[in-house]
């Protein structure tokens, strides 16, 4: 399971990146998931995010989710790529898979890569 | 076993595929009357490209489509939460009688009383099973019937000038119709997480509470086939905030006869006839949802029910006919709710098993569910072990095993038995969903349990076996991924075609 240690992370298995403003979900969520098959990302360019809020919803061949915001601000970009190629989510969640991106985000009730590691674990077993 | 490879080239054409122009089904004589013009084209759709076929060719296709088929006439069909229980034949005989096949939803009441008393008896029967003061049969479909209970949850907010009330509490073991019903009514929803034992974790509803709270939509037994322990309260704290509390009556089959919803504090409840009451379904309906309410929802209701007009005597029958709640939510169906399809399949049921025979349900659907469970613990986990009630929940899954749950579900189907439902509810990974009913024996029990710790064994010492199951089906594995994706979703003529 992929963690990058500059990412905060959601009890809902999603990923705030405070450098680039970017948001995702995070490897363990598409590993759960499987092969995601559908992504209709809901906000637009300058809408306002609020972390806890939902900002996409996915569909996998097991189940469909929905992706909530990590972080509260003003939304600047859009990955409407996702929705031709919903497998980058799978193939990297971090880079190309992000979603949505904030300026000056300020991030939700969060977790660091290595509490976030421990809290998947809890939840594997 | 036959370890044949599926024949790639015996694939079923489409009925437009099998289509040639001008082929006829019947031929109709020459006209010996005055003709009378056609109803301007734009209705006739002269451009709809229907199939042109035999009526033996028509036959055959579907013949040979119906034998690559699985059905609960073939064998075990254990899929939780569908409760696909056998379909006894009576029924067959009772919906085709020809007062209830030949009667229009438009004809005047005095000539089909006797449709009429059956819609008010099922109503009454409906009643008594659920603990209700009212029942509605018009509903469609189980999401028919909760977009229906939705509907009079928010009529009666809404008549108490008790606008703000647009939350709606969802536990995470929820069917997704719940949500989706919900959703349709733009009310928001606030996921209710389960605790360690798979209740309704009470501190997390508690926190929950506000007065913006619809109500609370509620499985019990809930889809890991437990019944809340703390129901009671459960009801309590949703009520004290001003909620109403709403039974998904999916999983009804475990109580019939022992506990009624009613009693247990819920306001509103749909059945699905389709689940409890042997109504077949699985093949795309028609399914049966009626809802069931308290008093005090009673004249929320959709119009029109089926009342007595008239009581009757020793001499003369009662009268039948149609009553309107007074706030009603207005008609969710056309007309009546699925009459022949649902109705009269249902109140056959009920009326062969009486009140007793009902209790024999769910009293053997529970024991059948923990026979499996108590068979089946020791080889696959199951996180949340305790006495179930109707279904149990397992784990599909082995430690150090890349075996999943989609590989020993498709693994089933080599053995002949229906896999159960996997991958939900979510709160469980690699879910396998097992729902025996009652109408299963010891033998098939025993032969599902035994192939399941066989599976099991395969998985460990060939795992490939599972990756590339199934193998004695007509069709092997079949690409999910590839059919979610790349979909084709309509349908085109060959080349060929007319002009």
């Amino acid at each position: 399971m992929n963690t990058p240690a500059q990412l905060k992370y959601t009890k809902t298995d999603e990923w705030f990146d405070s450098a680039s403003g970017g948001m995702g979900l995070t490897d363990y969520a598409q590993s759960q998931l499987s092969d995601i098959v559908f992504i209709e990302i809901l906000v637009d360019v300058g809408d306002q995010v609020e972390a806890g809020k939902p900002i996409a919803s996915v569909e996998s061949v097991k189940a469909s989710a929905e992706i909530f915001a990590a972080a509260n601000g003003k939304v600047t970009a859009v990955n409407r790529g996702l929705s031709d190629k919903p497998e980058t989510l799978n193939s990297d969640p971090y880079g190309e898979g992000w979603m949505v991106k904030v300026e000056n985000g300020t991030v939700g009730e969060s977790m660091d890569s290595a509490a976030y590691v421990k809290y998947c674990e809890e939840r594997t077993h | 076993m036959n370890d044949a490879t599926p024949n790639p080239k015996i694939i079923e054409p489409t009925i437009f595929e099998l289509s040639s122009p001008g082929r006829k089904g019947v031929s109709m004589p020459a006209s010996d009357v005055p003709e009378q013009p056609m109803p301007e084209k734009s209705l006739l759709r002269d451009d709809l490209p229907l199939p042109e076929l035999a009526e033996v060719d028509v036959v055959r296709h579907y013949m040979r489509l119906s034998k690559f088929n699985y059905g609960v006439d073939d064998g075990f069909y254990p899929l939780g939460s569908c409760t696909m229980k056998y379909n006894p034949k009576i029924n067959e005989d009772t919906c085709r009688l020809y007062g209830y096949l030949y009667t229009h939803p438009l004809q005047p009441i005095e000539t089909v009383q006797g449709n009429l008393a059956l819609m008010y008896e099922l109503q009454e029967w409906l009643k008594e099973i659920s603990g209700f003061a009212a029942v509605t049969l018009q509903p469609a479909a189980g999401a028919h019937g909760e977009f229906t209970g939705v509907l009079i949850m928010h009529a009666y907010h809404k008549s108490r000038k008790d606008a703000k009330r647009t939350k709606m509490l969802i536990p995470d073991a929820a069917h997704g119709t719940n949500p989706a019903s919900v959703g349709m009514l733009g009310m928001t929803i606030q996921q209710i997480p389960s605790d360690a034992r798979g209740n309704v974790d009470l501190a997390a509803l508690k926190a929950a509470c506000d007065e913006t709270v619809v109500g609370m939509m509620l499985t019990n037994p809930n889809t890991l086939g437990l019944f809340d322990e703390n129901i009671e309260q459960v009801v309590k704290i949703v009520h004290d905030c001003g909620g109403l509390m709403y039974g998904d009556g999916a999983n009804l089959n475990a109580l019939l006869g022992i506990v009624k919803p009613g009693d247990l504090g819920f306001d509103i409840m749909h059945f699905n006839l389709h689940k409890t009451f042997s109504v077949p379904h699985g093949g795309g309906g028609p399914g049966s949802g009626p809802v069931g309410v308290n008093s005090a929802l009673a004249e929320f209701l959709p119009t029109p029910l089926v009342g007595m007009l008239e009581s009757g005597n020793d001499d003369k029958p009662p009268l039948y006919g149609f009553i309107e709640p007074k706030k009603s939510i207005g008609r969710m169906k056309a007309f009546h709710g699925h009459f022949g399809g649902g109705l009269v399949r249902a109140y056959t049921y009920i009326a062969m098993h009486g009140a007793d025979g009902l209790k024999d349900i769910a009293q053997y659907a529970v024991l059948n569910a923990n026979y499996l469970l108590a068979r089946l613990r020791a080889t696959y986990h199951v996180p949340y072990d305790r006495i179930c009630m109707h279904e149990f929940v397992a784990e599909g899954q082995f430690a150090g095993s890349d075996v999943r749950a989609l590989d020993i579900a498709k693994r089933l189907m080599d053995y002949n038995f229906h896999p159960p439902t996997n991958y939900f509810p979510l709160i469980v990974h690699e879910a396998l969903m097992i729902e025996p009913t009652e109408t299963e024996n010891k033998n098939t029990l025993d032969a599902f349990a035994d192939a399941l710790i066989k599976i099991a064994d395969e998985a460990k010492s060939q795992p490939d076996l599972l990756h590339d199951a199934p193998k004695t089906t007509r069709f092997g594995r079949m690409d999910e991924v590839k059919a979610a994706r790349e979909l084709v979703l309509c349908c085109w003529l060959p080349e060929d075609y007319g002009d």
